[in-house]
This record gives structure tokens, sequence and C-alpha cells, in this order.
């Protein structure tokens, strides 16, 4: 850290102003002072610091000691590996994984790919991008419970609008929440629609920062439209599509309130049990807190890299 | 006056150009404003609608009856007074708490640089690394017993506020813009005989606006969409926020009385997000990446 060297500024102090570290402090010494620097800086942290404590690094120790822990009757024991066993042994933790990782998928296909497109797209008109973007950013303020219950009404196979927009088309009607086999499509959509328009803004945002003589100079080469896409607008934006493809990944894999909200979490035959609903019922329907915390070190491990990957990406993009 | 983009000018204004032009832009603007604006209109247009003509097949595209009573009902039924209430409550408690600490500990971090500064800094982006749902667990069993000081926070608007603070991206983002602000001046404040705190609240805070806007949009919309961690925390029906309140009562009342809650509730957040529309899209491109 280097004394600052200031000559006095506009201000209309006369005093000649020496560089802090030979000033003499006002109780002398430069290690009073530097505690009395230290005091008034760890003042200002200490409250955040305290609610990290509390309610970030504790429960982080926390969930790493639950998961090798039973809690009988309010006594705490150790039971190594009995929780993994316990979770690994579930017939719904294939199922759960199975579910998650094609949920993810899915919301990759549409939740990734689409809103790309869709911001390509938007950044070549010259009229109405204000309005484009609002449209897409609007279900991302909704309450989730206003959006899923209005999906849920949507998907409703008796009355609901979906059904007779796809009757008007000559499709079958489908049973949305109710068949196994669409079920997750239909969290799926519905999770698109909430929440794509963060990613699509700043696709948007990526996208204004490529510098057009770039594209000129594909087009002298002769690159047609998907040429110049494949060789200057997505390198270009490689870097934010690589952090918005973790983080993607990161959020999806954690899904819990759209099937939750849908289908009451696990939904027909299972269809739409996620990895975290599997967690939140083995801590608050059956109180077994260890296969919990259990099953949320085996996410936080699979999600780890990504989170590792992600930072060293953003380190990247900073500089 | 527009940057060069993925088509060139001279293709757009060759007759075929603009008409290829008006087409997909017509196709994007009607399918966007039927994909998400539909949905909207729905909500609020089956509010009005009576019971009958609500859950009626083939559904009617604009009420056929007019029953503005639904809104009042699912206010009363639904106690909404009471649940939007809870949710201000807790939203702008919680922007309080994360103004007052985090700015605080990001200016520290930033400006006052103590010994074990950078430790710290470290540990609160190392929680961005967990993911968050995986510590709903052992935060809900922190809250049914605090450590230190062994208090119970269930049903307590502490339990929204104080983990509310652990916001690591809000210190990052504000730490961020505390480093650019020059050293020079605030050196000048600390030779004038300014205090830290004074230095923060009459040269930092003043500056940093548009970063402050940020974070408490965010702060506030963060409290009002959360949905699991107030479920589990505040099981009172009594301190129920909006979203779980509705989601509780969801299944006893009529389905047009639900929807038009469901309306209600989605108001006060849009309304934010027009009034604050500028601020929160700059906020997201500004810092929606780095973590």
């Amino acid at each position: 850290m280097s004394a600052p060297s200031l000559t006095p500024s506009k201000t209309g102090n006369s005093l000649e102003v020496q560089p802090r570290s030979a000033r003499p402090g006002p109780q002398g010494g430069r290690l009073a002072r530097s505690l009395r620097r230290n005091l008034t800086a760890h003042g200002f942290l200490v409250g955040a610091v305290v609610c990290f404590a509390l309610f970030s690094w504790y429960p982080m120790v926390r969930e790493f000691l639950l998961a090798f822990q039973k809690t009988e009757d309010g006594t705490v024991s150790w039971v190594g590996l009995d929780n993994l066993v316990t979770v690994f042994n579930d017939p719904a933790f294939w199922q759960a994984w199975r579910n998650t990782l094609m949920f993810t998928l899915l919301a990759l296909v549409l939740g990734f790919a689409v809103p790309f497109v869709v911001a390509v797209t938007i950044n070549e008109f010259r009229h109405g991008k204000g309005y484009l973007r609002m449209l897409v950013y609007l279900p991302v303020m909704l309450p989730p419970v206003a959006s899923v219950l209005l999906f849920k009404y949507l998907y409703d196979p008796g009355y609901g609008l979906l059904n007779e927009v796809f009757d008007a088309f000559g499709l079958p009607a489908q049973q949305w929440l109710q068949d196994p086999d669409v079920s997750l499509l239909a969290v799926v959509v519905a999770s698109t629609w909430m929440n794509m328009g963060g990613a699509t803004l700043i696709y948007l945002a990526a996208l204004q920062g490529i510098p057009g003589e770039l594209y000129e100079a594909a087009e002298l080469d002769g690159a047609g439209l998907l040429r110049k896409i494949w060789h200057v607008t997505i390198p270009q934006t490689r870097l934010i599509l690589s952090l918005m493809l973790l983080m993607q990944v990161i959020a999806t894999m954690q899904v819990f309130v759209e099937p939750f909200l849908l289908t009451g979490g696990a939904g027909p035959e299972g269809s739409t049990t996620t990895v975290v609903y599997l967690i939140y019922q083995y801590a608050f329907s059956f109180n077994n807190y260890g296969a919990a915390a259990a099953l949320g070190l085996l996410l936080l491990v699979l999600l780890a890299g990504f989170s590792a990957a992600y930072v060293k990406l953003s380190r990247a993009e900073d500089e | 006056m527009s940057t060069r983009t993925l088509i060139s000018p001279a293709q757009l204004a060759r007759p075929r150009g603009k008409l290829v032009y008006w087409i997909v832009f017509a196709v994007i603007v009607g399918g966007f404003t039927l994909v998400f604006l539909g949905p909207l209109y729905w909500l609020v247009s089956s509010g009005f609608k009576n019971p009958q003509e609500v859950i009626q097949t083939p559904p009617t595209l604009v009420p056929g009856s007019f029953e503005p009573a639904n809104y009042t009902r699912a206010w009363e039924v639904m106690d909404l007074a009471k649940l939007l209430f809870n949710t201000l409550y807790y939203a702008f408690g919680a922007l309080a708490f994360q103004l007052v600490l985090d700015v605080a500990a990001a200016y520290s971090l930033s400006k006052l640089r103590p010994v074990f500064g950078k430790a710290v800094l470290g540990m609160m982006l190392a929680t961005l690394m967990i993911p968050a749902t995986v510590l709903v667990v052992p935060q809900y069993l922190t809250v049914l017993d605090v450590p230190v000081v062994e208090r119970n926070l269930l049903n307590s608007p502490w339990a929204i506020w104080l983990p509310s603070v652990t916001n690591a991206f809000n210190i990052f983002l504000l730490k961020r813009f505390f480093d650019s602000i020059p050293g020079e001046l605030l050196d000048a404040a600390s030779i004038d005989g300014a205090s830290p705190m004074r230095t923060l609240r009459s040269i930092v805070l003043p500056i940093s606006r548009p970063i402050l806007g940020v974070v408490s949009i965010f702060a506030v919309v963060g409290v009002w969409k959360d949905f699991l961690w107030p479920m589990l925390t505040l099981p009172d029906p009594a301190k129920q926020t909006l979203n779980v309140g509705i989601y509780s009562l969801s299944n006893g009342v009529p389905v047009n009385v639900l929807i038009a809650a469901l309306t209600i509730a989605s108001i006060p957040t849009l309304l934010i997000f027009l009034i604050f529309q500028r601020n929160i899209m700059s906020g997201l491109t500004a810092g929606g990446l780095k973590g």
C-alpha cells in the first residue's frame, strides 16, 4: 500500500500536507494509527461478516458434517457413509438424476439456443427493439407462483387454453401435467418462458459489442449469412455464450420451484422428481437431514466443476 | 444512427431485403406479443370471468361475463392486503439490511482495506460456488437454532433479513464499483479531516447512485420472487409472503378468484419493472455475467 503524496487539492487548506506515513498522528506511533485504521475498517465489515458466518459459512460446514451424521431424539451420532448408502438405495435416486439431467438437457435446447437465436434476430431490427426487449423480460419479473399457476391453468386438460390451440391446429389434446411422457417437457416450457429474458438481454448486450468491421470484412471474403454467424457472431460472443451455458447448467440442475408448483414435485409416476425435490422431501417430509445433506453433497460435488469453470472464465472476461 | 450488424445496410436497402426484413419483423413482433403478452392477457381477462365461464370448453377469448368482484373477493378471501404487507415488509427490510451492511462491507474491502480483507472477500465469494439449494437444509437448521445467540428465528422477519445480507454477488458488484472511484478523491477528503463514515456518506454514496439503484432493485425483486425459503421459514399463515400464501390457499378457492389473486400479485413487480426498466436492464448487462 503506497502512501498518497498529494498536494493540497482545490480546497482552501493552507496547511502543508505531507505524505500520510510521515505525518505524526494524534496518538503518535505508526502502529497505533494502523491499529485504529484497521479497527475502523473491521467495524464497517463486521455486520456482513456476522451474517455470512451465521447464515453462509456455518451452514456450509454443517452441510458437510450433516452428511455423515444422524440425529435421533436430539442426539447426534456419526454414521460414516450410511446416509450416502440410504440415498443410493432409494428407488427414486436414479429417477431423480435422470429427470434432472433430462430437464437440464431440454432446458438447454430451449433456454440456451432459443434466447441466442432470438437475440441475434432482434439485434438486426431497426425498429421495436425496446418493445421486444421488454416483452422477453416481462415474465422474469412475475412472482413465480403467478406464472406457474397461470401455466397450470393453461395446461389444464379439461379447460386449458393450450389444448384448445392444439385442437385448432388439428393436433391431439395432451394431458400435459398428468401424462408422465410429456410432464417434464411441460415443466421445461413453463420454466423457459419464465426465465429466458435474462439470457436474451445479456446476449443482446454482447452482440452490440461486436465491431461492425468484422462483418464487413467477412462480406468482402464472400461470406453469406450463416457463415457470418459461424465465423464472426459466435466466436465474438464465445466467452459470454460459455458463461451463460455454465450458469444455466448450474441453475437448471437445481430446479425445484417449477415442478413443485406445477406437479406437486414428484409428478405422475415420479416423472418430474428432481434431485432438489428429493433433498426437500428427505429434509422436510421425512425429517432425514442426514440423507438430505448427503444427496446435497453429491449435487454440490457435481456442480463444483461447473462453478470452477465459471469462475475461471469470468476472470478471463474481466481482463 | 445505428452500428453495423450482421446484415449489411446495402442488403436491407434492396427491395427484396426490405420485404424479408418486414416479414421477419412482423412475424417476430406478432409471435412475441402472443407468446409473452398472451398469457398475461389470459391472466387478467380470466380474472373477470364468472365461475362457469372460466372453466368452460372451449374457452372464450373475450370474457362474456364481467365480474370485477372476483378481484375484490380474491383480495378478501386470500387476505391479500396482509400478504402484500408482509412481502413489502420483508422486501424493504432486506433492502435496508443489504444497503447498510453490504455497502459498508464493500466500502471497507475496497477503500479501507483491513488486514485479512482479501481473505474475507475470498470467503464471501466462495459462497457463490456452493449451489444455493444445497445450503437450504443446513441454513434452515441454523434458523431453528441460531448459534451463539441461541434464538429460533422461525416465523420471524429476521429469518429473511439476515440471510439476505449474505449476497456475495452484491458485495462483489459494489466493491467493483467502489474500486473505480479514484483514491485521490477519498484521500483529499481524509486530509480535510473527514472520517471514513463521512467520506462514505458525502463522497462514495452520491457517486455510487447507479449501482445502488441496481442492487436495490434486485434486492427487493429477489425477496418478492423467492419461494422455497419463505415457505420453510415462515410457516405461520399470518406471516406468509404473497407467493407462499397464494400457493397454500390455491386449492381452496374457485379458479376465477385464484386467477384474480395471481393478477393482483403480479402488479407490484410489473410496476417496478415498467418504472425501473432502464436500471434493471443496465444492471443485468453490467453485472449479470460476473460471479
